[in-house]
């Protein structure tokens, strides 16, 4: 589950993290009184940025024809003008797709004056199972492209799980990335903040970039988180009560969300061949298969293990929302899966759904014999196929007519 | 012979009276397996399908009857718990069936088994069958929630990321008359307890296994680390799939595990690795079994 900036902040300043001071907004008088109170405060600049779960906000473009989803000001009024302009408007970025993002929440935070900028992030090595610190004295910039440029600017740190992120550790990974006197112990503070931030929340990334020295106004130096990107492992949202409530249904694709209800794996694509399978690894394939004949898978569906007569209709009548779809096979191999749940529930679908479209199916496993004469004795027009291969040739013929 | 598991292996289940553990239970003894005792707290003294007793504690259940191996089937939650008692109880083999343990509690139970002698098969994984010679394979060990009628005795191994594409593997191995050695899922995880590597290992080590299939899919790098071992140690012919060339990258398909980050873990770059291994790679995954066979 992915977070907004507002909130990865909200989290990283209850671990200790410095984060510019701010708060989120939906309304243009809300984030002039933000702002009035930053000014306030003695801040002679403050930025204004949409909160969306989607990279480029700064060079992205408005509908409209309004540049950026960031924007410095100097005034309260400067703020409530562009709060306006922005909110309630969608925004395209280089990751949105064309369908662009509604911009329904926006982040007033005091501007720092930077000084230098830098990278870190704390991710699971899949290689040791280990948790693994990443930090860059190139900060602000895609660390992908920094790993293929400057690899020698990257520092990593391995740590042990059961005892956590030791200090020395800390004051060591701000030494690598050049920092200094105070704003070693700063850096380190930091550091075990962020760490302690990924391991408690349960995040699967935390990601500061930039990660900046800052110099307030008196001219003292700290470090900073100025933007933050968090994910949380969905399976650990029990006990994170909090966390899942920042969980924002705008972000998610509709027909993605309304699977989700049903505790159902769907992933729209944009093909033409529906498909619905039990099990990831098959659902994967079943893709593989369609694109090697030829078709265009029009989404990732897992059924999952158990599911019920409801939750395959449900499962049918999510696929048939999508507009593009122009056959759909239905792949079966029952472990866990009974076959003749399955094929009662597409009976029950393409009755209740009325269906038109072309519907092969592919039944194999557990109580296979009482699936297949389900099937054949529902009255459905279906194409059977006794292999995957089989179904994939037939289902991309059946979508190319 | 197998790995892992063999016919008269003794086996506890955990979660043995909650109904997706209890259903599985039944199948495992209609198969023939050794299933010897439960493992639910605070219900010792009662019995599962009248024969299996039942125990508060790993420790107790494989003091009185010797199992060495366990199942389990808790709920996500209490998952890592029940893996952390079967390895204190000092078992063989756990086997970890359970799916949507957090990543955390994984990573800790991973440190923490570190040297010890048990070995842990899953999380989210459909377990370890090593066929039987009975009709449909009965008399085999089942462990965990896979068809038992879809196999056949042989000595072809298999070891798989996906329990649906194990199944679909088996199947065409099974019809083509390939029996197999023992077939391990490795969980779909981003933590495993057993990597394909480790479980190659064995393969290679078992004399009565001839070929193996490797099923891999996209996210991580543990399919080719396993290439690249096999590529200098493996002297058994090996085939293989990878699922996911299809998959969009940043998105998680379905497994927790399954998914490209950092343009990382992409099925292109596994499928190189493979065949740069001289891994005979199926190109779909309905020719898994003719993959391995070319090279038999």
């Amino acid at each position: 589950m992915n977070l907004h900036e507002y909130q990865a902040k909200q989290l990283l300043a209850r671990h200790r993290v410095e984060v510019p001071g701010g708060q989120p907004c939906t309304t243009a008088d809300e984030a002039r009184s933000i702002a009035e109170k930053l000014f306030a405060d003695g801040q002679d600049m403050v930025v204004l940025k949409i909160q969306i779960h989607s990279g480029g906000r700064g060079k992205g473009l408005f509908k409209d024809g309004f540049k950026g989803g960031v924007h410095l000001c100097k005034s309260a009024d400067s703020v409530h003008e562009k709060a306006k302009a922005m909110l309630g408007n969608t925004i395209v970025t280089k990751q949105t797709g064309e369908a662009g993002r509604l911009v329904q929440t926006l982040l007033v935070a005091s501007a720092e004056k930077i000084l230098d900028e830098f990278y870190l992030a704390v991710l699971l090595d899949r290689e040791t199972s280990q948790p693994l610190i990443m930090a860059s004295r190139e900060g602000g910039v895609d660390i992908e492209e920094v790993a293929e440029t400057n690899p020698d600017a990257i520092v990593k740190l391995q740590v042990d799980p059961l005892l956590g992120l030791q200090p020395f550790q800390a004051r060591n990974l701000a030494k690598a990335l050049g920092l200094s006197g105070k704003l070693i112990h700063s850096g380190a503070k930091l550091i075990s903040g962020v760490y302690r931030t990924w391991w408690e929340c349960d995040a699967t990334m935390v990601e500061i970039n930039p990660l900046c020295i800052v110099e307030s106004p008196d001219g003292t130096q700290k470090i900073a988180a100025v933007d933050a990107k968090i994910s949380i492992d969905g399976n650990a949202l029990h006990r994170h009560k909090d966390i899942a409530e920042m969980r924002d249904l705008n972000e998610e694709a509709e027909l993605e969300v309304e699977a989700s209800k049903f505790d159902l794996n769907y992933i729209k694509l944009d093909g033409n061949v529906a498909c619905l399978v039990n099990g990831a690894g098959l659902a994967m394939a079943t893709m593989d298969a369609i694109k090697h004949y030829g078709g265009e898978p029009a989404n990732f569906l897992d059924v999952g293990g158990s599911a019920s007569t409801e939750q395959v209709t449900a499962a049918f009548q999510i696929v048939l929302k999508d507009p593009n779809v122009k056959a759909i096979l239905v792949n079966i191999f029952g472990g866990i899966m009974n076959c003749n749940t399955i094929a009662e529930g597409v009976v029950a679908a393409a009755q209740a759904t009325q269906l038109k479209l072309p519907l092969i199916v592919r039944l194999e496993g557990n109580n296979v014999v009482a699936g297949r004469k389900t099937l054949s004795n529902s009255g459905l027009t279906l194409i059977g196929a006794d292999s995957m291969a089989e179904a994939a040739r037939k289902v991309v013929a059946e979508a190319a007519v | 012979m197998a790995i892992l598991v063999k016919s008269d292996t003794k086996v506890l289940v955990q979660g043995i009276t909650g109904s997706f553990g209890g259903r599985h239970a039944k199948l495992s003894l209609e198969y023939g397996t050794q299933v010897v005792a439960g493992v639910t707290p605070g219900k010792s003294g009662q019995n599962f399908e009248r024969t299996v007793p039942i125990f508060d504690s790993v420790n107790e259940a494989s003091r009185e009857t010797g199992a060495t191996t366990s199942a389990i089937f808790v709920p996500p939650p209490f998952a890592a718990d029940a893996i952390l008692e079967s390895v204190d109880a000092g078992l063989e083999l756990v086997v970890a069936i359970t799916e949507g343990i957090p990543v955390r509690d994984m990573i800790e139970v991973k440190a923490a088994i570190k040297g010890s002698e048990t070995r842990l098969i899953g999380p989210n994984c459909p377990g370890v069958v090593t066929p039987g010679t009975g009709e449909d394979s009965h008399g085999g060990c089942r462990i965990g929630i896979a068809p038992g009628y879809i196999h056949k005795a042989g000595d072809i191994g298999v070891v798989s990321r996906s329990g649906t594409l194990t199944y679909e593997a088996v199947w065409q191995l099974t019809t083509n008359g390939l029996g197999q050695s023992t077939c391990v899922g490795i969980g779909g995880d981003p933590v495993p307890g057993s990597t394909h590597l480790d479980i190659i290992k064995l393969f290679n080590d078992d004399p009565n296994t001839r070929g193996i299939i490797m099923i891999g899919e996209i996210g991580g790098s543990a399919e080719e680390e396993a290439a690249e071992w096999i590529k200098a140690n493996c002297n058994k012919p090996v085939a293989g799939f990878i699922a996911g060339t299809t998959a969009p990258p940043g998105r998680r398909m379905g497994h927790a595990g399954a998914i490209i980050s950092g343009g990382k873990g992409t099925a292109e770059a596994k499928i190189t690795a493979m065949e740069s291994a001289g891994i005979s790679v199926a190109e779909t995954p309905s020719q898994m079994a003719e993959a391995l066979m070319k090279i038999l």
